[in-house]
């Protein structure tokens, strides 16, 4: 079987993996990281997203042995000293979510968003959320708080490890 | 689902890719972003014994000027192809019709070579190949080979590489001054794929069509390049858009060279749209990419 190495959220692994083993299974079922769900089979509802070296992909949809010597930072590793990320923050100021089931996904694919545009227009946020669905608490709230979480991590630089 | 086993090569170079490949025969698979494979093996819609993971192969992930071409490496994702100052300096249509395709994250992994070997008819990029006359070229252990766009789509997800052969990437000619390009994509949502898409590039000189070139998206079992339309609009005078034309009450030029769009065409039915509907946007959206390539 082969061996692979990954860091995920700022944690080194070593790890024998089948080859069909997705990443997302890897995340939940080896290490523990269930924080980050899977909502379908076809790579189009965003909840497993992750950032896979610094952009964000959908951990569904690649392999674990495609993640050898990557550094994987999962909804699990945003939050520092027990503090929430200003994104995560945000989406619970405005309400962004309800069951909650997209939102690991939302707030990573939000973080990457940031990356190439600190201050997004609503069409902007509309758009670079275009893979991430929710089913419950409709987008409103969520591009309100993509707003917000930008304002307030406005200056400081986009963390994304 | 968990997808059925496999092995996983990870060659260390082109030459070892090759060979391994070609002593697999057709029961091993390349593996490039995996965007397009990997749904397929969940769905358990294909079993290859191996996948050959190219993902990290050095050299196929770039992009060139050449003087009369741009080349794009097999491995270059879709998040590259549209954020590259040459590709959207000198052949801007593939830049139009890659930042369309799925959502960033699948942006970031899916790969230019692996949206057109994949062959799939209702892919952005396919159409565009077509559109421009690219060039593809391809390797196997038997050495390397030019395959032009007009032969590479033979059928449904079937390209024109052999079992073994290897797409190292895509020679994109730029067309020179006075052209104009746009992809105009019709889709339900802002993340789908297309129901119909149209890559045209027209080149007009004094307000007159000297020259079109029309790509299909999803109009039958492969891409598609329409010919009747793209005679049909050669010499056209299309009406301003606030003038006497179309809005002014008679006739647009345009529009009716427009309405050859389909011909020739064998669009699919599924959940989305039947052939006469889609044969329907494909006048309409041809009409709509010609208007926004600068007629
Ligand atoms: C949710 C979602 C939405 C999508 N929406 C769109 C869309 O709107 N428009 C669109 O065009 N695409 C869409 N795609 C597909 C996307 O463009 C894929 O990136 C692309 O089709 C395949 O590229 P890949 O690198 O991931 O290839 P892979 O999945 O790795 O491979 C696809 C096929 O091509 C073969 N292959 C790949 N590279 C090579 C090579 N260099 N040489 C020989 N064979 C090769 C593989 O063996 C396989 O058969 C979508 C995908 C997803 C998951
Ligand atoms: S679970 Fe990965 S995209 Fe739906
Ligand atoms: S909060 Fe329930 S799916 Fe988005």
């Amino acid at each position: 079987m082969p061996r692979i190495t990954v860091t995920v959220d700022g944690i080194r692994y070593e790890e024998e993996v089948e080859p069909r083993l997705l990443l997302v299974h890897l995340l939940r079922d080896r290490l523990g990281k269930t924080g980050t769900p899977v909502g379908c089979d076809t790579g189009n509802c965003g909840a497993c997203t992750v950032m896979l070296d610094g952009r964000s992909a959908k951990s569904c949809s690649v392999l674990a042995v495609q993640a050898d010597e990557c550094d994987v930072v999962t909804i699990e590793g945003l939050g520092r000293d027990g503090e929430l990320h200003p994104m995560q923050e945000a989406f619970r100021t405005e309400h962004a979510l309800q069951c909650g089931y997209c939102t690991p996904g939302m707030v990573m694919a939000a973080i990457d968003l940031l990356r190439d545009d600190p201050d997004p227009s609503e069409e902007a946020i509309r758009q670079g959320l275009e893979g991430n669905l929710c089913r419950c608490t409709g987008y409103c709230n969520i591009v309100r708080a993509v707003r917000r979480g930008a304002q307030e991590m406005s200056g400081e630089e986009v963390r994304t490890s | 689902m968990i997808p059925a086993a496999f092995d996983y090569i990870r060659p260390a170079s082109l030459d070892e890719a090759c060979h391994v490949l070609d002593d697999a025969g057709e029961e091993a698979k390349v593996l490039a972003g995996g965007q397009s494979l990997l749904p397929l093996l969940r769905l358990r819609l294909a079993y290859p014994a191996a996948l050959v993971d190219l993902g990290r192969l050095p050299g196929l992930r770039r992009v060139e000027d050449r003087g009369d071409h741009v080349f794009i490496g097999a491995l270059t994702t879709h998040d590259e192809v549209l954020r590259s100052p040459v590709v959207r300096g000198h052949v801007p249509l593939v830049a139009l019709a890659a930042a369309t395709v799925a959502d960033p994250a699948v942006r970031h992994r899916g790969t230019f070579g692996g949206s057109l070997a994949h062959a799939d008819p209702a892919g952005d990029l396919p159409a565009v190949a077509l559109a421009l006359d690219c060039v593809f070229v391809a390797r196997s252990a038997g050495g390397e080979r030019e395959i032009p766009a007009a032969e590479f789509f033979v059928d449904y997800l079937e390209p024109a590489l052999r079992p073994g052969e290897v797409l190292l990437g895509v020679r994109v000619p730029k067309l020179g001054e006075g052209w104009g390009f746009h992809y105009e994509k019709f889709h339900r949502t802002a993340q789908a794929w297309a129901v119909v898409g149209v890559a045209a590039a027209v080149r007009t000189v004094g307000g007159s069509i000297e020259e079109a070139r029309i790509g299909l998206t999803n109009m039958g079992p492969t891409p598609v390049r329409a010919r009747a339309v793209e005679a049909a609009l050669r010499g056209v005078t299309p009406a301003r858009p606030n003038g006497n034309g179309a809005a002014g009450g008679s006739r647009d030029p345009l529009r009716d060279a427009c309405g050859e769009a389909a011909e020739g065409t064998a669009p699919p039915v599924d959940l989305h749209a039947r052939p006469d509907y889609r044969r329907h946007l494909a006048r309409v959206l041809t009409y709509r990419a010609v208007r926004a390539a600068g007629a």
